[in-house]
């Protein structure tokens, strides 16, 4: 079974494919459609959850999905971006129960809600934080970093 | 749900990485429900080493974890070596993967030694903790530290080790060996210990595969992955070693895979000293470059995941990191409701998170705030039910 194929044959232009090396290959996919292609990966495909990341750009929060094909020694990373500044994006966790704890991470550390989710409780902050404080934002952008240097 | 007394557990445990804290709602003796709250020991590392340079990183990503200390700097190096796809010199690789499997074996045998003591084996204790010297003189021989080894660096390891130490080694690694296939046999064939263990705290097949468990808790579930085989990195494609699967998913499968995988981690290292290639430990590197990289490492626990974003300058942008408690941990609901409490110790720590947390509980009526039972009387309870089985 090769794994890029099937993804290309059920999704065609939705899934922007990268193949980075023979380990790693990178999906690009839009928050729409998201979750149709994790759920197919998780469900379909065979895929395990290994974790998903956020990161904090100027325009929304990136979420990568990294899914790990055991059998096939590949590393697929979906790839979406959610928007600032509603940040929705609907919840993993009625496909995949192992995306309950890192979607409340996510949540509460760089501010995406996830719709749908059961319980969207604080799992590591205290419960005294600052409520729309965000621990993983960035105050400052790579490319602003570089103009406050030029001035 | 009426959630009448619960018996608290945590947060803070002084032996183990990670405070944890459950709360475990009993009816009479049997646990009806549970919930979990983590987070007390969030450092913030995440966001840290986005300050620091990687070479920095090294280090601080070494101290996320005391007992697998090696398990982080693993997957992290191997993260930014993925940026742009560095090669490790050949007997790098080799080291790498003694210093992790040694990990790995004192990690087991720890686990071992706590869980015999709360199931009132205190002989498994003292003989497992015992038998875990010799390798962590084998550490300190080989890196001059006992623990925090500082081995790694991305592009390859900072100390070498000598032609002339590598004799000694082999005779220090072959007498572990001994120890470990003993202690093996004594626990894996003690009616005793079989009698606590076997069918206590089941987690089905579905279940792992639903909750994506890693490393010895999924394996004990019938599910055979091990990123060691299934996704090679280091030495780990030019050694022999079996990858061990159990299908009960109970406690005692998850014992046996720990105790049964520290003579496979014997192997390991006696087939890289034995094979240990010459050349450079260092590919001396310069730059990271732009782009980003996924490490992974089979940590004694299972999967370590570092994602690493780099921006081409000397600090990264992102760095994710994932440690197999966090996708361990939350098994625990569907393998402890329906245990009675004097097993819910043991089946929470089957998982390997944190183990004298058990040390902490207390049974508290909730309406007149009177403490009814603390740890003692719960591990007391825990090794009185093996008492029983023994007369």
């Amino acid at each position: 079974m090769n794994i890029l194929e099937e993804i290309r044959t059920k999704f065609g232009n939705k899934a922007d494919i990268f193949v980075k090396s023979k380990k790693r290959v990178y999906v690009s996919v839009s928050v729409d459609d998201a979750k149709d292609v994790i759920g197919y990966l998780f469900r379909i495909l065979g895929a395990r959850m290994s974790i998903a990341t956020g990161i904090d750009t100027r325009t929304g929060i990136e979420m990568l999905y990294h899914m790990a094909f055991d059998k096939h020694d590949l590393m697929v990373t979906v790839r979406t971006v959610v928007e600032k500044p509603e940040l929705k994006m609907p919840t993993l966790t009625d496909i995949i129960p192992a995306a309950n704890w890192i979607e409340r991470e996510i949540h509460e550390m760089l501010g995406v809600d996830f719709t749908g989710h059961p319980g969207l409780e604080r799992l590591l902050l205290p419960d005294d934080w600052q409520a729309g404080e965000y621990p993983f934002r960035k105050k400052t952008f790579d490319s602003e970093k570089e103009n406050i240097e030029r001035d | 749900m009426a959630k009448g007394n619960f018996i608290p557990i945590g947060p803070f445990h002084p032996l183990l990485e990670e405070p944890e804290y459950f709360k475990f709602f009993v009816e009479g003796e049997k646990v009806v429900d549970a919930e979990v709250r983590v987070g007390y020991n969030h450092r913030g590392i995440e966001k840290l080493a986005e300050s620091k340079t990687y070479e920095q990183d090294v280090f601080l990503v070494e101290r996320i974890c005391g007992i697998c200390s090696t398990s982080h700097p693993f997957a992290f190096v191997q993260a930014a070596e993925d940026i742009s796809g560095i090669e490790v010199p050949e007997r790098a690789k080799y080291i790498r993967t003694i210093i992790a499997e040694l990990e790995r074996i004192h990690s087991h045998l720890l686990w071992v030694g706590l869980a015999g003591h709360f199931i009132g084996y205190n002989t498994v204790f003292m003989w497992a903790w015992k038998y875990r010297e010799p390798v962590l003189d084998i550490f300190e021989a080989i890196s001059g530290n006992r623990n925090h080894y500082g081995m790694f660096k991305v592009g390859g390891v900072r100390r070498d080790i000598l032609e002339k130490d590598v004799p000694g080694l082999l005779k220090a690694i072959n007498e572990v060996e001994g120890f470990c296939s003993m202690l093996t046999k004594a626990v894996m064939d003690d009616p005793v210990i079989q009698a606590r263990t076997k069918g206590i705290g089941i987690l089905k097949k579905k279940d792992a595969i639903d909750l994506c468990v890693v490393g010895p808790v999924a394996r004990a579930s019938g599910i055979d992955i091990d990123i060691r085989k299934d996704h090679p990195y280091a030495a780990y494609d030019k050694v022999c070693f079996d990858k061990i699967v159990m299908q009960g998913g109970d406690v005692f499968s998850k014992a046996a895979i720990r105790l049964l995988e520290t003579i496979e981690s014997v192997k390991i290292i006696r087939a890289c000293l034995k094979d240990l290639p010459v050349g450079p430990i260092d590919a001396a590197i310069r730059e990271i470059g732009i782009g980003e990289g996924i490490g992974q490492h089979e940590a004694p626990r299972g999967e370590v995941i570092h994602y690493v974003r780099s921006n081409g300058s000397n600090y990264p942008e992102r760095h994710k990191i994932r440690a197999p408690s966090f996708m361990n941990v939350p098994s625990f609901k569907k393998t402890v409701i329906g245990e009675s409490i004097a097993d819910a110790a043991l089946i929470t720590a089957a998982v390997d998170p944190c183990y004298c947390c058990t040390e902490r509980m207390a049974v508290v009526d909730r309406e007149t705030n009177r403490t009814l039972k603390t740890g003692e009387d719960l591990v007391r309870l825990c090794q009185e039910k093996t008492e029983k089985i023994i007369r």
